[in-house]
């Protein structure tokens, strides 16, 4: 890491790129680094929640929503090393809305790899989604960076198995938000086993990219913006130089610095959540240095969702969001400060005015 | 409310600032329902500018065969369009690819061109010139050699401007012609004597019916802007419809693609985009290369509009009913047709009824200012 390691100077060039880039985002982004072969990009699409109604009739809006980002995605120049689903592609997990949402992902003109999301696992437990997408936990390599998806989504053992009388009602309770029903997300014992071994394989120089459903850190509960064993997560990556957990669940932009693990949250393509401190009801731990994203004009029923285009060089992350009727943003890793910072709206005065509720 | 601001200090200003030439005009009152006329500060109106860019605006010799000019596609007697084309015929009747806007109103918008590909009325009457399916000049020189021998304008420029020969530039020419677009302002249309004048029997019974849709189920007030004192009845943004791209679905990695591949300056954009209807389905992408912009066009105000067919970027609906269907059916003009991926999020099914369709386009005709009152009864025995 040492050598790649950008200077203040090259940040500020990167960040400069990055905020063009903004507004082109369909443009090349120039980094100055000294080895370039170690840079690449790829996308990421997330919280797609493709919903049926009856027979072949689904939520248009959703539809709209995932239909656009993978026709966008699409257009990349240069194109992206492959593409991440961030999970929840589903909205009840039923086989139609997954079929229907694989047959709309199956158009990108890339590898895509999936995570699970709880609208995708809470029916069946993740059968029918692995037939299409494959295992529930995995890693693989590419150009000298180890990546890793989690299923964050899972419970305790008597709330999956024992509940609930029938797999449609475990399904609804757990999509629900402040549901005194619902039960807390974890990756639990055996993944965080599988896990460990995993990175036991991988040279402490190396940089990490995580994925998972919900954050790997806890910021609220009622909502499960909030993994139980996020900490026990962390401790496994924390002998690593160059950690990144980006995950999805959350549909609003967020980013954090725990330790030597960057976190950032992913846009949804179906519809924003409000920051959960509007809710004012229970207490919320959004990240300090999260500059909130502005709230959704009601009318264009894109705005404030999105997908995001990443820029890995050498082995650190930026986000471009590309976001609907709506400012692009930029949120890069600051070497000097060593955490992700937006590239423009850095200060909280000079930021974005939050929406705080609806 | 910002070109209300801007208008407000702008008139202060016009009463404060030195003349130099020409004998300047203290902003009239805005017709009731438009906002005061914001005027740049670099571009002061006077009569003798007003009535200088009307010549130029006329002036025929300013295209390559000698036969077309501004009027030729913003005539006078057609809300200065040239309706009922379906886009616009410069010289040897070439075609380009888009429905000339009106200048009426003009002044308002806060970028021209149907893709917002120009800052200001002066930067907009550069390029019809010069481009080679309108008035197809090679560049803007016989313009200025003109302008610089007429006697007529020798006098007209020194009046204007206190510029006579060398010293006149396309800089003068366009100011003059923005000068002159920016006195073309109409309001007061029926719906501007109900909202605003309180004149109840200004609307019938239906067309009051269809200004409730207009706000309400049909979602057309989010673009198309009313507010408390005024009615621009645009938002002045750019957005995916459903028109004209819709047509080229299956192109548009590959339109897009070519586009990206080489930096365009401003003049190879105008030339591209209305000589070569595909590309020009690209819509503001084309400017800005945004995603959000992809097959996306301006919002035109809605002023006058009974009188401006046919519709759209591209003219290609040819009543205002079959614009109000192609809304009701989520952005496709023939109900069931596959919309484009890139659709604006604002476009959705309406579920309008016939009725309620019919009450809408009544309203739509409530919008005519009493300048062109004539036309439309002209319009109407038709």
């Amino acid at each position: 890491m040492s050598t790649s390691r950008l200077t203040r100077r090259g940040f500020l060039k990167a960040a400069g790129a990055l905020a063009a880039a903004g507004c082109l985002p369909v443009s090349t982004v120039e980094l100055a680094f000294a080895d370039r072969s170690k840079s690449f990009t790829f996308a990421h699409i997330s919280d797609a929640h493709i919903q049926q109604i009856r027979g072949t009739k689904f939520v248009r809006n959703w539809d709209r929503g995932l239909i656009r980002a993978v026709a966008e995605t699409n257009l990349l120049a240069p194109k992206p090393d492959f593409v991440v689903f961030g999970g929840d592609l589903a909205q009840l997990g039923k086989k139609s809305e997954l079929d229907h949402g694989a047959e709309m992902l199956s158009k990108l003109s890339y590898k895509v790899y999936c995570v699970m999301g709880e609208h995708d696992y809470y029916l069946d437990l993740g059968e029918y989604w692995s037939k299409l997408f494959g295992p529930h936990y995995y890693s693989w390599d590419h150009k000298d960076v180890h990546f890793v998806v989690l299923n964050s989504v899972l419970t305790y053992d008597e709330w999956t198995h024992e509940r609930w009388p029938t797999q449609e009602q475990r399904m609804l309770e757990m999509a629900g938000l402040d549901n005194p029903n619902g039960s807390q997300f974890m990756v639990g014992e055996k993944q965080r086993a599988w896990l460990r071994e995993d990175l036991g394989k991988v040279k402490k120089g190396t940089p990490i990219v995580v994925f998972s459903h919900s954050p790997i850190q806890k910021i609220y509960k009622g909502w499960n913006f909030w993994t139980e064993d996020a900490e026990e997560v962390q401790a496994l990556l924390r002998p690593f130089e160059d950690v990144t957990v980006i995950y999805g669940h959350v549909h609003q932009v967020q980013y954090n610095q725990i330790g030597k693990i960057s976190f950032h949250a992913v846009m949804a393509t179906a519809w924003p959540w409000p920051y959960p401190q509007s809710y004012a009801l229970a207490k919320s731990h959004l990240p300090r240095l999260t500059v909130p994203m502005n709230r959704a004009d009601p009318f264009f029923e894109r705005d404030a969702t999105g997908w995001q285009l990443i820029d890995m060089k050498n082995g650190r992350t930026a986000m471009r969001y590309n976001l609907y009727n709506n400012t692009n943003r930029a949120v890069a890793f600051n070497p000097k400060t060593g955490r992700p910072e937006d590239t423009k709206f850095q200060e909280p005065t000079a930021g974005l005015p939050p929406q705080v509720h609806y | 409310m910002k070109n209300y601001f801007y208008g407000m200090i702008l008139t202060v200003g016009l009463i404060c600032a030195a003349v130099v030439q020409g004998k300047q005009e203290p902003a009239s009152p805005p017709p009731l329902g438009l906002p005061p006329v914001p005027i740049p500060e670099d571009n002061p109106q006077s009569a003798e500018k007003v009535a200088l860019g009307d010549r130029l605006f006329n002036d025929q010799r300013f295209s390559s065969t000698g036969d077309v000019s501004c009027a030729t596609c913003h005539a006078a007697d057609k809300v200065l369009t040239d309706s009922p084309l379906t886009v616009s015929q410069g010289i040897r009747k070439l075609a380009g690819t888009r429905n000339a806007p009106s200048v009426v109103n003009s002044v308002y918008a806060e970028k021209l061109f149907w893709d917002g590909r120009s800052p200001s009325l002066e930067d907009q009457a550069l390029h019809p010139f010069v481009n080679p399916v309108e008035m197809g000049l090679k560049d803007h020189q016989p313009i200025l050699d003109i302008v610089r021998s007429d006697p007529e304008y020798a006098k007209a420029f020194k009046s204007a401007f206190g510029k006579s020969g060398g010293e006149i530039t396309m800089t003068e020419v366009t100011r003059a012609i923005a000068a002159f677009e920016r006195t073309k302002v109409t309001a007061n249309s029926p719906f501007d004597r109900w909202y605003y004048g309180g004149e109840e029997e200004s609307l019938s019974a239906v067309q009051k019916r269809g200004f409730e849709i207009f706000v309400n189920q049909g979602r057309c007030l989010s673009c198309h802007v009313i507010e408390q004192t005024q009615a621009l009845l645009t938002d002045n943004r750019f957005h995916n419809i459903g028109a004209g791209i819709n047509a080229i679905r299956d192109e548009v990695p590959g339109l897009a693609g070519e586009f990206l591949k080489a930096e365009a300056t401003a003049s190879e954009v105008d030339v591209k985009v209305l000589t070569d209807k595909r590309t020009s389905e690209l819509g503001r992408f084309a400017v800005t290369r945004g995603f959000d912009d992809l097959g996306a066009f301006k919002t035109p105000t809605l002023r006058n509009v009974a009188l401006t067919a046919p519709y759209m970027h591209d003219g290609s609906l040819a009543t205002l009913r079959d614009v109000v269907v192609h809304y009701n059916n989520g952005g496709v003009t023939k109900e069931g047709d596959p919309v484009n991926d890139f659709l604006s999020g604002g476009i959705r099914p309406l579920g309008l009824t016939d009725g309620q369709i019919d009450d809408l386009v009544a309203f739509m005709e409530a919008l005519t200012s009493p300048e062109h009152a004539s036309l439309a009864d002209a319009a109407s025995k038709k």
